[in-house]
């Protein structure tokens, strides 16, 4: 029944974010791209890709500058869906942005923690999740005050609930504040989507329950010999996905890497995860298996139409292919090359 | 905020449901009281569905019936083009070539209103004047019963078969624009879709061809 009213307000984006699509480089670009010898070389290869004309008036390429380019670029694609989205849409696309948000804030604090300059971490923060109150967070000392001055104005807000028994800003506690929050907001965005029905509460479960149980292994494989106890940890896993409740009730008591690995045993799909990437000279890591299967749901969705799913897909495709670029182009500006096929192709 | 807005929404389409309840239950109470009012005085004959339907003039059922055919058709007819032209739009900024094809998917959901104009005028053409006296035979009352219900077969026919090709012909713009090859293969799937106004055409035209 999606088919019948949702072209009223979203058909003319629904074709302009499968036009974004079609321009995400394809594996035989890659082939191409990793014979080049210099980042001049990769340059111009791109000049044939949609990446062109923002290359065009570089002279001297960088990785960071490219990095910052294709940012700049998928920020701007975004931008333009979110400027033409009304009603559900563009809340939609809202929560999409809550999680570089969070991010921002982390960094931000993180930065504060170490003593950074307010100006140079300003800049370092994902574009789209910038909002207004945030050069205030530098000021902050610790949970209450940051939630009382900056937080509790930004759609963060009830994310923080969760946090705020935290006393002091230090490292062990901004790791806890930054996975209670993507907990909190990870549900939160579920249920919202979940809240449509049809293709785009199908999908979008999908993606998230994998995002949570991405989150919830990581967290358990990263606390190993942390002062984390495991009362904490549990805590911190979403209640969301195909671990919960019983993969994530076995992971909060794991000791150790093969305890993780058996309780994926019985997850048909997670199960591979594991095979030949623990180890140190493993050809792939985890955090690569866990991208590769990403970009595959990601890849699904695009496969039915009138569903709000495609707009959270191409952005995390579009992130992908940076990812793969700024990869190549670091491998070949530090001349790595047996290492640059270890990008994760798309299409 | 949007945490909260979507509290928001919750709590609206709670209560929405249970606006609905309230006045469906109030309307059925009062014509339950009606009801058993008319039973229980003795004028429940007063409640006759088969003398009311009697009493509309068969005037009135066969331009009832070109009215929905046509109107149903055209609104048929404009929600596929709606569908296919919004998903048109998008797809042809990023692959401009699709333009001149796509139409083709617009042309296919325009057929539909061309049918249902057609069938109106075949059903207008039957309409004659006749004498108060002859109005209220049997002939007049079946010949009035057959246009209105092949005016709302093929209307509706028509209805469903726009948004079938207008759903159709969005993906046709999508699928073209992706990749060129797959028009074709989903312009068949569009044809076929299209072919189901044609039977709401055929049996209109049977059902009001004894008129």
């Amino acid at each position: 029944m999606e088919g019948l009213y949702y072209n009223v307000d979203n058909g003319y984006l629904e074709g302009i974010v499968r036009g974004y699509r079609a321009n995400i480089l394809t594996n035989s670009f890659y082939v191409n791209l990793t014979q080049s010898e210099t980042l001049d070389d990769v340059k111009l290869q791109l000049s044939a890709s949609e990446y062109g004309p923002v290359l065009q008036n570089e002279a001297h390429v960088s990785t960071s500058l490219l990095a910052q380019k294709f940012t700049e670029k998928m920020v701007q694609e975004f931008e333009y869906i979110r400027a033409h989205a009304v009603g559900d849409l563009q809340k939609f696309l809202d929560y999409i942005t809550y999680a570089y948000m969070i991010d921002n804030v982390i960094l931000l604090i993180t930065g504060t923690l170490h003593e950074r300059d307010t100006r140079e971490l300003l800049d370092r923060c994902h574009p789209l999740g910038v909002f207004d109150s945030m050069p205030a967070l530098c000021v902050a000392t610790n949970v209450a005050e940051l939630y009382n001055t900056v937080l509790v104005e930004t759609p963060l807000a009830p994310y923080f609930k969760d946090c705020l028994s935290a006393e002091d800003l230090d490292e062990m506690n901004i790791e806890i504040i930054r996975n209670t929050l993507y907990k909190a907001y990870l549900e939160d965005f579920y249920n919202f989507s979940k809240s449509f029905g049809g293709a785009t509460a199908e999908i979008m479960a999908q993606l998230l329950e994998f995002e949570a149980d991405r989150r919830t292994l990581n967290i358990t494989i990263n606390s190993f010999g942390t002062e984390l106890t495991k009362d904490d940890r549990a805590k911190l896993f979403p209640n969301i996905g195909r671990l919960y409740p019983e993969g994530s009730l076995k992971l909060a008591k794991a000791d150790d890497n093969d305890q993780v690995k058996m309780v994926c045993d019985v997850f048909l799909e997670y199960r591979q995860f594991f095979e030949g990437t623990m180890g140190v000279g493993a050809a792939k890591t985890l955090e690569d298996r866990f991208f590769e299967y990403e970009v595959h749901l990601n890849k699904v969705s695009f496969q039915q139409q009138f569903h709000y799913a495609i707009y959270y897909s191409f952005l995390k495709l579009k992130e992908q292919e940076i990812r793969n670029l700024v990869w190549i182009a670091e491998c070949i500006s530090q001349g790595q090359k047996e290492r640059i096929n270890n990008f994760i192709p798309i299409f | 905020m949007g945490a909260y807005s979507s509290d928001r929404t919750a709590a609206a389409t709670a209560s929405g449901p249970s606006f609905l309840t309230l006045y469906s239950s109030m309307a059925f109470t009062g014509l339950a009281a009606v009801g058993l009012y008319m039973l229980l005085t003795g004028s429940g004959e007063q409640f006759n569905v088969g003398e009311f339907i009697l009493s509309i003039s068969p005037y009135q059922w066969s331009l009832l019936g070109i009215g929905l055919c046509v109107g149903l058709s055209v609104g048929g007819a404009a929600w596929g083009i709606y569908i296919t032209g919004a998903s048109l739009m998008g797809a042809a900024v990023d692959a401009p070539r699709i333009v001149t094809k796509s139409l083709i998917s617009i042309i296919f959901c325009e057929v539909v209103a061309i049918y249902g104009l057609i069938m109106a005028i075949v059903f207008s053409a039957k309409l004659t004047s006749v004498s108060d006296s002859t109005i209220t035979s049997p002939e007049m009352y079946f010949k009035g019963y057959a246009l209105f219900w092949a005016g709302l077969t093929t209307g509706l026919c028509n209805l469903v078969c726009g948004i079938s090709v207008g759903i159709t012909g969005s993906s046709a713009a999508l699928a073209d624009a992706q990749d060129s090859q797959l028009f074709v293969k989903v312009l068949v799937i569009e044809i076929f879709g299209s072919i189901i106004g044609l039977f709401g055409l055929i049996i209109g035209l049977l059902v009001s061809g004894k008129v």
